[in-house]
């Protein structure tokens, strides 16, 4: 038996495996990992406590390069491994690693449902609108059109937006960030991490080779200014180089629209604040999309309720409460029974 | 609600009834005349009353079938004796048929001058036209064959429950207690238990429970005191020599589902059963459900796939995680069992299988999960397969799935089937505190640790559970180094890996019981070789054909794989190896396979178990005799 000395604090590389991290050189995946070795330093997490799990993907391979336990599964079923993980022990701190074919296509079902329940999890997916591993196919977030190896004439099929399914799907816990974002994305996970119930965050992610630069009409280092808006509970939704820009609801409509402050009149009053708690807003931050709008990043949404592990939890109490079933011994002797003496 | 009474032995006083060594009763009637409590009752009046006894239950496939119509007829059938009860019996002595349709539905079964206990108040042109006669067999001669006792038990049970003050309605919903008083009597069967249970459940009203012990009364003394049947004084059936103890019926469900419990406590592991709807598996969860208060967690997943994986983040968190499903359930979760060989975590995947292909008839029983159990996996992926024989054995194999689960780490699939799942039969319960504990050792050890180091004598590997500082690890379903559990593609170590996989699960074999003779010789002319339901049929088959004086003997399979190490050697004592199955012949084609021996299959595939005749005959005809 050893005994380990618990280090005062442990550094992001601490959170790293001795594994060779296998990801081509380039990918955003690098970028991710190593915000969320800062994230877990940052909050201070046990490694024994926490536990990585994923699919299949290349950002399933997520966990082999952390030094946390971890679980590589099967293609799509993370949420439901997580779950079962989660309700045999809810002292465990479980971070999940999709894919944005695995969790939306093979696994929609599952993460759907995770949601739903508000298992106490961070669920990160990394969204590259690509099928990395398989070689480059086009995936259920791919744009209409998307050319690859199984639609050389363009896809016909509409992509899913993931943070208009996370809130359909009941989400009390949405953000957004990119893999690029250095300093802000280890917030972004420290904030997931922070929330009670299942927190879902889209992190746009570039796959340098099946699928580079598709994010680049906001993540260009000349575009970034006027095409993010890195949202701030409490705060007037203002973005822009020079501040310029900011949301407002659109006349007679429920919707947000971008307007030039200073121009036609409109000042700082007029700009829409950011109220994390408020569904509907964020339901609208979701529906602005398209190649012509800024992207909303940070936390859309935040408002939490009883978690799963919770609900089940209470349920148990009760039931030792009020249950007659207490004893399997007693329990096989009730009801109807006969004895039946010696001869 | 505990009710608990003893049986006399004693002899029954009120001869001079008809002695019968056995009886087969079938209750059929509407979905809505009450027809499995009826039978319920009966077949406790019956366990107490000292006799062995087995039940089945039959109920339509329709969830609310139009009244009165041949596919609306729910049925139980008990059968019950002074010995050697094994099955819920071939024929029926007598039918209780409350209306045309069940008479309809159910006459094919009754024995040749059977009884018929029919309700006339209930056979009206338009009841007869709606199960599909012409005119009324009670009245047309049809019946000529049988003994047929026409009441109309309808406005006999309006009258003894008048006083009462139901409605019309409620009034006849008593109609299934006289006629249980009826039976009773014709049984010699005591009405205390039933009048002691009609006063619990009925305590807020007590106008029902009067009323329907009024109606129980009424049956009783009309059959006591009325010339039914011509100088017919009823039937004496004498007790059966039963071990002392205490018993219960218990259902096969029941059974399985307090056995994994019983398992997961002598394994000292939180019990994670995860589930997804299916028939005839459901009534599994619904148990466990009951029991949260015992620490046991239930969660019903968003399908079959989720229920298999979330079973297995259970084990890998450090649980006992079991799935359970039917045969289109356990295709589902077949990605999910490779997961969990490969990781080698311990699983149980229960499987109450049921008529297949596909949707097939999910409330008809049948035994063809075996392949899919044994084989249906994609890549060399062996588990560990048992097989329950009754109900009240799904309780000792429930257990025996959790330690081979936790000794080995490995899936193991628990065949039952629809057929078991229903059935009922009386359950010496056992003392779960005396019972030999198995408990599980997690990992503790960090010097040296890998997920992967093994026991070297079972071949499990170590079961390190997250939550222990300096156990830290990765595992998943790539292929692992075999010295480090690192991710491997090395060719060798993937060609040592399965050898390792294979061998852990043969060793199973050594640590379970050796392969025994469950009747007549060791040795001989011929051996009958069973697993699963078909143990009472086969069971009882080859009794009477023993006593016929032929050759035979009955080998009775749990450990489905891996087989008994010694069963090659026992067939080849054996001049002939027959396997009655209810599918198309799959033990066959492994014992075939597995020993190299000319095996005989006799096969049923109609979604109804063997009867006992039919076994006689199919053996018979290989014996050629
Ligand atoms: S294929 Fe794309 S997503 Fe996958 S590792 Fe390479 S760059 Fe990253």
């Amino acid at each position: 038996m050893n005994v380990v000395a618990k280090p005062e604090a442990l550094k992001p590389k601490d959170y790293a495996s001795d594994q060779e991290v296998r990801w081509c050189p380039g990918c955003g995946d690098y970028a991710i990992l190593r915000a969320v070795q800062k994230a877990l330093a940052d909050i201070g997490a046990k490694k024994e406590k926490t536990v990585f799990v994923s699919g299949i993907g290349c950002a399933a391979r997520f966990p082999y390069y952390l030094s946390t336990y971890g679980f590589h599964t099967i293609h799509g079923r993370a949420p439901s491994i997580a779950t079962g993980i989660k309700i045999t022990n809810p002292e465990l701190d479980v971070w999940i690693v999709s894919g944005d074919g695995d969790s939306l296509s093979i696994g929609g079902n599952h993460l759907l449902h995770l949601i739903r329940r508000n298992v106490d999890v961070q669920f990160l997916l990394f969204n590259n609108e690509i099928y990395g591993l398989t070689k480059g196919q086009y995936s259920p977030t791919s744009r209409a059109g998307t050319r690859s190896p199984s639609t050389p004439l363009g896809s016909v099929d509409k992509p899913i937006s993931p943070v208009a399914f996370a809130l359909g799907a009941g989400a009390r816990f949405i953000a957004r960030g990119i893999d690029s974002m250095q300093k802000k994305l280890p917030d972004v996970f420290a904030r997931a991490h922070a929330h009670k119930g299942a927190s879902f965050v889209e992190i746009y992610q570039n796959c340098i080779v099946y699928n580079d630069g598709v994010f680049s009409n906001f993540t260009e280092k000349d575009v970034v200014a006027n095409r993010q808006i890195h949202l701030e509970h409490g705060k007037p939704i203002i973005f822009g180089a020079e501040n310029q820009f900011g949301l407002r609801v659109a006349d007679g409509k429920l919707a947000l629209e971008v307007v030039s402050i200073g121009e036609d009149g409109i000042t700082e009053d007029d700009i829409v604040v950011h109220d994390e708690t408020d569904r509907i807003m964020a339901h609208m931050l979701a529906e602005m999309q398209g190649a012509d709008r800024p992207v909303a990043i940070g936390v859309l949404y935040c408002d939490p309720m009883t978690s799963y592990e919770e609900g089940m939890q209470g349920l148990q109490a009760r039931a030792k409460k009020q249950s007659m079933n207490h004893d399997l011994n007693e329990l096989l002797r009730r009801g109807h029974t006969w004895t039946v003496e010696d001869a | 609600m505990s009710t608990t009474s003893t049986v006399k032995k004693e002899v029954p006083v009120d001869a001079p009834r008809a002695e019968l060594e056995s009886a087969v009763v079938r209750f059929a009637g509407d979905s809505g005349d009450g027809m499995q409590l009826t039978g319920g009752q009966f077949t406790l009046a019956t366990a107490l009353a000292g006799n062995d006894l087995a039940t089945f239950p039959d109920f339509p496939a329709e969830i609310r079938a139009p009244a009165g119509t041949t596919f609306g007829v729910s049925s139980f059938q008990i059968n019950f004796g002074s010995h050697g009860i094994k099955t819920s019996g071939d024929s029926f002595d007598l039918l209780v048929a409350m209306n045309p349709a069940a008479l309809k539905v159910e006459l094919k079964g009754l024995k040749q001058s059977g009884i018929i206990l029919a309700d006339t108040g209930s056979f009206s042109d338009r009841n007869l036209r709606k199960a599909g006669y012409d005119g009324n067999p009670l009245e047309d001669g049809s019946l000529d064959a049988y003994r047929v006792i026409a009441l109309d038990i309808s406005q006999l049970t309006l009258d003894s429950v008048k006083e009462h003050g139901l409605s019309n309605k409620e009034a006849l919903r008593c109609k299934n207690l006289w006629t249980l008083g009826f039976i009773y009597w014709m049984f010699g069967r005591k009405r205390k238990a039933t009048t002691d249970w009609l006063e619990t459940k009925f305590a807020k009203r007590p106008e029902l429970a009067a009323a329907n012990v009024a109606a129980l009364n009424a049956g009783h003394a009309v059959a006591e005191t009325s010339e039914i049947l011509d100088g017919f004084q009823g039937f004496a059936i004498p007790q059966a020599t039963i071990s002392p103890g205490q018993y219960r019926a218990v259902t096969g469900a029941e059974a399985m589902a307090w056995g994994l419990t019983a398992g997961c406590q002598l394994a000292e592991l939180q019990m994670v059963f995860c589930s997804y709807p299916i028939t005839p598996a459901s009534s599994v969860l619904h148990t466990l459900s009951t029991m949260a208060a015992l620490g046991v967690t239930t969660f019903q997943a968003e399908d079959e796939i989720a229920a298999a994986c979330a079973a297995i983040g259970a084990s890998y968190a450090g649980g006992m995680g079991i799935t359970s499903s039917s045969g289109p359930g356990v295709a589902l979760k077949g990605e999910a069992l490779g997961l969990a060989i490969s990781t080698e975590l311990p699983l149980v995947v229960l499987n109450s299988q049921r008529a297949g292909p596909s949707t097939g008839m999910p409330t008809k029983t049948e035994q063809s999960d075996l392949y899919q159990s044994v084989y249906g996996r994609n890549a060399d992926s062996p588990v560990c397969v048992l097989a329950a024989r009754s109900p009240a054995d799904c309780f000792d194999v429930g257990i025996e799935a959790v330690r081979i689960a936790t000794k080995f780490m490995t899936p193991v699939i628990v065949l039952t089937d629809g057929y078991i799942s229903n059935a009922a039969e009386p359950w010496l319960i056992p003392d779960v505190a005396e019972m030999r504990k198995f408990p599980v050792k997690f990992e503790a050890e960090t010097e040296g640790f890998h997920p992967f180091k093994r026991d070297p004598k079972t071949l499990a590997r170590s079961w390190a559970v997250p939550g222990v500082a300096g156990l830290e690890h990765r595992i998943g379903g790539i292929e692992k180094d075999y010295n480090s559990g690192h991710i491997s593609y090395d060719p060798a170590n993937h060609q040592k890996m399965t050898n390792v996989r294979f061998a852990k699960i043969k060793g199973i074999a050594d640590d379970t019981p050796p392969q025994k003779v469950d009747n007549g010789p060791d040795i001989g002319k011929m051996a009958i070789v069973g697993w699963g339901s078909s143990y009472g049929p086969i069971s009882r088959a080859v009794d009477n054909l023993l006593a016929e004086g032929l050759e035979v003997s009955h080998i009775h399979i749990r450990n489905i794989w891996p087989l008994p190490k010694n069963l090659g050697g026992l067939l080849s004592g054996f001049d002939k190896v027959v396997v009655p199955e209810m599918n198309n012949g799959q033990m066959l084609t492994v014992l075939r396979s597995e020993y190299l021996v000319d095996a005989q299959g006799i096969n049923k595939v109609t979604g109804q178990p063997f009867t006992i005749a039919e076994l006689e005959e199919g053996v018979r005809s290989q014996l050629g005799v």
